[in-house]
């Protein structure tokens, strides 16, 4: 009567496959009756799938340099923690930009798109993956005619005040790309790879969690509701666990 | 072509909350019942797994039990002079999808309207004159308090609500809420154990002379096992709870309280992943015939019913009305026409204060634990002096430390590098927030139609919603945040915040899923598009279930009023409508 698990099966059959990454959660489920029973079926669940690091699989390996040197402005690397980049933003990111958020497959993409007001929230035709593509080459370009140098040419400095005036819309991009609307895009998908589960490539060894105190994927505090004021005594775990359990180290 | 299916007694759009307690109620009854719910089947054990329930990116910011705005998305403007655009993504409301509905990912705050919510244009016309209220379309429900009370405790034992009792038949109770209408018997569970920022924020308020409480909560304290037989397990704090599934089976929901029953009655059926895409009329327009649906293959089925029961989210109850021709829609001009109109929200604000030498170790949280403050919401207060009418709960519920999105730091810091981290690391477990949730007032020009130009995916008209907060609720607002602010300094620390509610509301960042009106009950069929049973006035073999009902919004959740509207409606139809099908409750 299910035909969910056997399509989920066979759906990661083919991801173990071929190297597809499709965020988790984008399993299509079909129609069907149910009567008589709870219906629960043995492996009918839908786990995420672990993002590997290694290769790019939406970037061009110029487009990847750039987001590894502006994630690792975002966060960069200091006392508190490493940089963005060693964290795997950037291959969270180039994941995500190949499954459901990258192609806004979730979203209304229906015409006729007009100009709204900020409060109707964002109207443009492009969806993430365009809009990275297109505002990686805009930067560049606007770049290479200001001051000769692609983004990843500039000192660090130099770097964080381009970003600045990208935040507050100062910079021209070419082809009408809004700058402050890119770097908002940009700056959302590199904190979410850093706060994310391990498991979707960014959060390296859960460095962020480590460094604000979040426990992460636990599911019991009964024993430290009351202890009011105390600081949590656990480390952090991932969904995959902890790095140790693996025999990785950490 | 479409195919005709074999009649049910019974058609259901639908298997949320209300579904599923219409469901179990009439099958109760002997009758033959078919739910049809547009999005997937989910179980506790298969979609809420305790291995990788706690993922913030898949739940939390994807969204991944959330209606999908490519399956049904809305246009909204501010007001009728503006072009209405798509949501293209969901932001300020997220409404739910599949088995269990928005009950699956609720937070669980579990709330009675007062009598003085339900009666509200008798009582306050009585109370300070109909001038007070010229400019809101404020209606009473058709129902008392008294009348709702016995739905509100079936409700709450069904879930098996965590709380403290304020008023028992009339006898104030210590520790509880006392504003609240009197109740016939205490919550079926104690409060659950309170974290340090609501406890901190209920002894600032009692020592400002309010009268915080243990927030009701559909997050159990203890075991419980529900007047179904169903057993639930006590909630762990674990703070994946709203926008997430519990994995416990500690939230209550339609999963977690009806549907193990339900399931194994014969004459039940669920067809999922199946939309309604309307209700079918007879040659008169005064009677249903069934209902029309299409499921994952793109076939289309018949389904003919002798009754039909909508019971989707409110605003998609509206847009099914819309779409089927049940009843007249309304028209802000003329002021005619009943399927739209009332179309309200919720009126919040926030607070925040900042300390250096506090540890609240947020992310040890539940979705509905904490304290509320009810002395200025409703009409707890005389409103004598006062230019505006209505109020806010002010809660203190910290549902979450989930890192991507509750990272709060001080005003002015950079949204990143350095200075950023260092910000974040600091405010991260010693920031206490508290927020008001006021009530939102019908006002002429907040109303639900079909919009012109934008289609859903079957080519069908999205529905359009024109709002903005009315002034009379940016006034009660920002006077409840005059009340916040009291309790913030009263807190201390080394800086507060308090977020006021401006004009102009903004679809972008989340602001409540309490969305309510559209198709509102009441004793005029002129003004209102059910009556008190939740019986159409046009149309008498349907009837419409969920927060479309509510004529407005009180300060409060509306989740416990919907279950005890949903209890409501199946009383009526066991026991004075199956002995009459097709005759209206109420004469019009």
């Amino acid at each position: 009567m299910s035909y969910r698990s056997s399509v989920r099966l066979n759906r990661r059959h083919f991801l173990s496959s071929v190297a597809i990454f499709l965020a988790a959660g984008t399993s299509a489920s079909f129609a069907r009756s149910i009567s008589g029973s709870l219906p629960w079926q043995a492996l009918a669940s839908d786990p995420p799938i672990q993002v590997v690091p290694g290769g790019w699989y939406f970037f061009t390996p110029q487009e990847a340099a750039t987001v590894e040197a502006i994630v690792d402005r975002i966060i960069p690397a200091d006392e508190l923690s490493i940089g963005g980049k060693e964290a795997g933003c950037a291959v969270y990111i180039d994941r995500q930009l190949t499954g459901p958020f990258g192609s806004s497959s979730r979203l209304y993409t229906k015409g006729p798109f007009l100009p709204g007001l900020p409060t109707q929230g964002y109207q443009g035709e492009a969806n993430p993956a365009q809009r990275y593509r297109a505002g990686l080459a805009a930067m560049d370009a606007f770049l290479k005619q200001r001051d000769g140098k692609s983004f990843v040419e500039l000192q660090p400095a130099e770097q964080d005040a381009f970003l600045t005036e990208m935040e507050a819309g100062k910079i021209a991009l070419p082809n009408g790309i809004k700058s402050a609307g890119f770097f908002g895009l940009v700056l959302q998908n590199t904190m979410e790879g850093f706060f994310a589960d391990p498991i979707y490539g960014g959060n390296k060894d859960m460095v962020s969690w480590r460094m604000i105190g979040f426990p992460g994927a636990r599911y019991d505090y009964r024993d430290h509701v009351t202890k009011h004021n105390e600081p949590y005594p656990q480390s952090p775990v991932s969904i995959s666990g902890r790095p140790e359990w693996l025999g990785k180290g950490i | 072509m479409t195919n005709i299916l074999p009649r049910k007694d019974v058609v259901i759009v639908g298997l949320g909350w209300s579904g599923a307690i219409l469901a179990n109620e009439l099958t109760d009854q002997g009758l033959d019942v078919l739910a049809i719910e547009r999005g997937p089947w989910r179980d506790t054990a298969t979609d809420f797994n305790i291995g990788y329930a706690q993922d913030e990116l898949r739940y939390g910011i994807r969204r991944d039990l959330f209606l999908q705005p490519t399956v049904e998305t809305f246009t909204i403007r501010n007001s009728p002079s503006e072009t209405a655009l798509p949501l293209r993504d969901f932001g300020s409301f997220l409404p739910g999808n599949g088995v269990g509905g928005a009950g699956v990912h609720w937070n669980g705050h579990t709330w009675r309207f007062w009598d003085s919510d339900l009666n509200i244009r008798t009582h306050l016309t009585e109370r300070y004159g109909a001038a007070k209220i010229a400019d809101l379309e404020v209606a009473d429900w058709g129902i008392t308090g008294a009348e709702l009370e016995p739905y509100y405790d079936r409700f709450e034992y069904l879930a098996g609500i965590s709380g403290k009792a304020g008023n028992i038949k009339g006898e104030l109770q210590d520790g509880g809420n006392p504003f609240e209408d009197a109740r016939s018997r205490d919550y079926p569970l104690p409060p659950m154990q309170m974290t340090y920022a609501p406890t901190l924020f209920a002894e600032a308020g009692r020592s400002l002379g309010f009268h915080p409480f243990p927030t009701p909560s559909a997050n159990l304290s203890q075991n419980y096992v529900n007047p179904l037989g169903i057993a639930m397990g006590q909630c762990t704090y674990c703070g994946f709870c709203e926008r997430f599934g519990c994995a416990n089976y500690s939230k209550a929901s339609a999963q977690t309280t009806v549907l193990p029953v339900l399931m194994k009655k014969a004459n039940f059926e669920v067809r999922t992943d199946s939309e309604v895409l309307h209700v079918n009329l007879d040659a008169s327009g005064k009677s249903a015939r069934g209902v029309t649906y299409i499921d994952t293959s793109g076939q289309e089925f018949f389904q003919p019913a002798d009754l039909v029961i909508l019971c989707a989210y409110g605003l998609h109850n509206v847009r099914l009305m819309m779409l089927s021709g049940i009843g007249k829609i309304y028209d802000p001009v003329s002021g005619e026409g009943v399927v739209g109109r009332n179309y309200c929200y919720q009126t919040n604000s926030g607070a925040q204060v900042f300390f250096d030498d506090k540890n609240f170790n947020p992310f040890i949280a539940a979705g509905a634990l904490g304290q509320t403050i009810d002395d200025f919401n409703g009409d707890a207060f005389d409103h004598g002096g006062l230019d505006f009418v209505g109020g806010a709960g002010i809660n203190c519920i910290p549902t979450n430390g989930r890192p991507i999105a509750t990272r709060p730091t001080l005003p002015g810091t950079p949204k990143w590098g350095s200075a950023w981290k260092k910000a974040t690391v600091e405010s991260y477990k010693s920031t206490l927030a508290f927020s008001s949730q006021g009530s939102s007032y019908a006002s002429r020009n907040n109303y639900l139609d079909l919009d012109p130009t934008y289609k859903d995916r079957f080519g069908r008209p999205l529905m359009r919603m024109t709002f903005d907060f009315p002034d009379n609720d940016i006034r009660m607002s920002n006077y409840v945040c005059d009340r916040m602010e009291e309790i913030a300094k009263t807190l201390g620390g080394k800086q507060h915040v308090i977020s006021r509610r401006k004009k102009g509301w903004d679809s972008v960042p989340y602001q409540s899923t309490h969305n309510t009106g559209g198709a509102i009950m009441g004793t005029n069929p002129a003004k209102s598009a059910v009556n008190r049973y939740l019986q159409s006035w046009d149309v008498p073999n349907v009837f419409v279930i969920g927060a479309s009902a509510f004529p407005q919004n009180a300060g409060k959740n509306p989740t416990g009023t919907v279950g005890a509207l949903a209890f409501l409606a199946a009383d009526a139809i066991r026991d004075q409508y199956l002995r009459n099908p097709g005759a209206p409750l109420v004469s019009a």
